[in-house]
């Protein structure tokens, strides 16, 4: 309810803003605009949606896994902690846009670089909530199952893993803004369809209402997918009961 | 490793294997110390037990009171293996420790967080609810083998706690103050309850508690030890029958003695 006011308020601002000020539509098409190009390229859009939102899903869901893999490589192995930990924290200071090109060169322009670079940007959040939560497991809970003569694979099953679980996808929610913005810059660097190739396309032609439409159904798809890992989160933590309604987006 | 040094000056302690050279369900620590070592930089190391010996015979219920901080979780951790002595020889049968706060694993129900020490042995989750399920109903529980220990009361959780305990099929028992997050009321109920339970299924218990009341009321043997680094400095052998009462004059005679030995005004 309260989401719907806000953006009932901006539109309203920004619709007052592009048609009382005399800015150029081709710079600040107003939602009006926006709205019909929407519809009027609704076939374009759709196509090229499904194909940045397949990017951004299996992104995303890659990132989940290479993030929960290194969380739990860096929580076993100190010595993982102490040499790799630094160096992801490094790779997520590298510019997506140095490494684009050279993915592209590699892999050419199909999904596999955009996949790549999705989960470059996303698969960091996942480790630090999961290592979080691995670190955060009582160490007395781990003394009571080694004196019950849990190997330690039974340990991480049975007390790790289920706490890491959900923290893993508390970290993909955080991801889900960056990886749609990765995917754009994916589709920039190189591709020949997908709703960032649309806006690249969309912008010199001065289709700016266009380029917005694009962008509408990109923040649109984000609430989306934030919505599923928050069931998907819920569904796997049925132990802790908790008010209806307000882990919503 | 210092403590195979120290235990090698003594004749009786094998260095490889020293648990498990008891009788079925016995325990024996043999002048068992214990230091951890400082944790910052010019912080002082900290002697958690000095010189502690003790014995518990099969079947035998020892209650250990103490002040605050005066070692008693690192001798049963000792016990359980978990921790290595310093000095001195720790022997005992398998143990199996019931740590302060129960520990049940929130994601599982109450009966599987009871059955857990089959599961982990090797036992599929539906065989492993078998062997626990008989135990809910004599303990009490039974109606609650679903729920998950959320929904459980602090009561509940400490008898869920105990059958897992039971579970390990482990012949000696640690329990770390046991009782300590329970109201008054509860915790009464609790002693009685646990008192029933150690007359079904015997085990040798060693039990670290700070109430007096309740170490006179469930023990054999009471053993009083002292402020940090803590050992034995008395022990009391209660002979009254079971089920014992609080107000039993016999017994708040014995509880007044706990009391003076341990500093009490």
């Amino acid at each position: 309810m309260i989401a719907a006011g806000i953006v009932i308020v901006l539109l309203g601002g920004w619709e007052a803003y592009a048609r009382l000020s005399g800015i150029d539509s081709f710079v600040l098409p107003a939602p009006d605009q926006v709205a019909s190009a929407l519809w009027d390229d609704r076939s374009l859009l759709w196509h090229n949606l499904l194909v940045t939102a397949e990017e951004v899903g299996l992104g995303v869901l890659l990132a989940l896994a290479v993030g929960f893999a290194l969380a739990v490589a860096i929580h076993f192995w100190r010595p993982i902690r102490r040499g790799v930990y630094p160096l992801l924290v490094g790779s997520q200071a590298v510019p997506i846009v140095i490494v684009a090109p050279l993915l592209l060169v590699w892999f050419g322009f199909g999904i596999t670089p955009k996949l790549l670079i999705i989960t470059l940007v996303c698969f960091f959040p996942v480790v630090v909530t999961t290592l979080d939560a691995l670190a955060g497991v009582d160490p007395d809970q781990l003394k009571l199952l080694r004196t019950l003569d849990a190997s330690r694979l039974q340990a991480f099953r049975f007390a790790e893993m289920p706490a890491a679980a959900p923290a893993a996808l508390s970290g993909a929610k955080i991801a889900v803004a960056v990886a749609v913005i990765g995917a754009v810059f994916a589709e920039y660097a190189g591709s020949s369809d997908g709703l960032g190739h649309l806006m690249l396309q969309a912008i010199p032609q001065l289709e700016t209402a266009r380029a917005y439409a694009a962008v509408v159904l990109l923040a649109a798809f984000a609430v989306l997918l934030f919505a599923a890992l928050t069931l998907a989160e819920r569904r796997l933590v049925t132990w802790i009961p908790r008010p209806e309604g307000r882990t919503r987006p | 490793m210092p403590a195979e040094g120290a235990m090698a000056t003594r004749l009786e302690a094998p260095v490889q294997e020293p648990r498990n050279v008891v009788g079925p369900g016995e325990v024996d620590l043999a002048g068992v110390s214990r230091t951890f070592p400082a944790r910052r930089r010019g912080g002082a190391a900290v002697a958690a037990l000095a010189d502690v010996s003790l014995r518990a015979r099969p079947g035998e219920i020892v209650a250990l009171v103490g002040p605050s901080g005066c070692g008693k979780t690192t001798l049963l951790e000792l016990v359980c293996g978990l921790q290595r002595p310093d000095a001195g020889a720790v022997r005992s049968d398998p143990a199996v420790l019931m740590p302060q706060r129960d520990q049940l694993l929130p994601w599982l129900s109450a009966i599987d967080n009871a059955a857990l020490a089959p599961r982990l042995a090797g036992a599929s989750r539906e065989q492993a609810r078998a062997r626990a399920h008989p135990l809910f109903a004599a303990f009490g529980l039974e109606g609650f083998e679903r729920a998950r220990p959320g929904e459980l009361s602090g009561g509940m959780r400490q008898r869920v706690a105990f059958l897992r305990t039971l579970l390990s099929g482990k012949p000696v028992l640690c329990l770390d103050e046991p009782f300590a997050s329970l109201d008054a009321l509860t915790r009464r109920e609790m002693r009685a309850w646990l008192a029933g339970a150690l007359a079904q299924q015997p085990r040798t218990v060693l039990f670290v508690t700070h109430d007096v009341e309740e170490a006179v009321v469930l023990a054999d043997r009471v053993l009083v030890l002292s402020p940090r680094p803590g050992h034995v400095i008395a022990e009391l052998t209660i002979e009254q029958p079971r089920p014992r009462d609080a107000a039993d004059p016999e017994i708040v005679a014995l509880r007044e003695r706990a009391l003076r030995d341990l500093g009490a005004p």
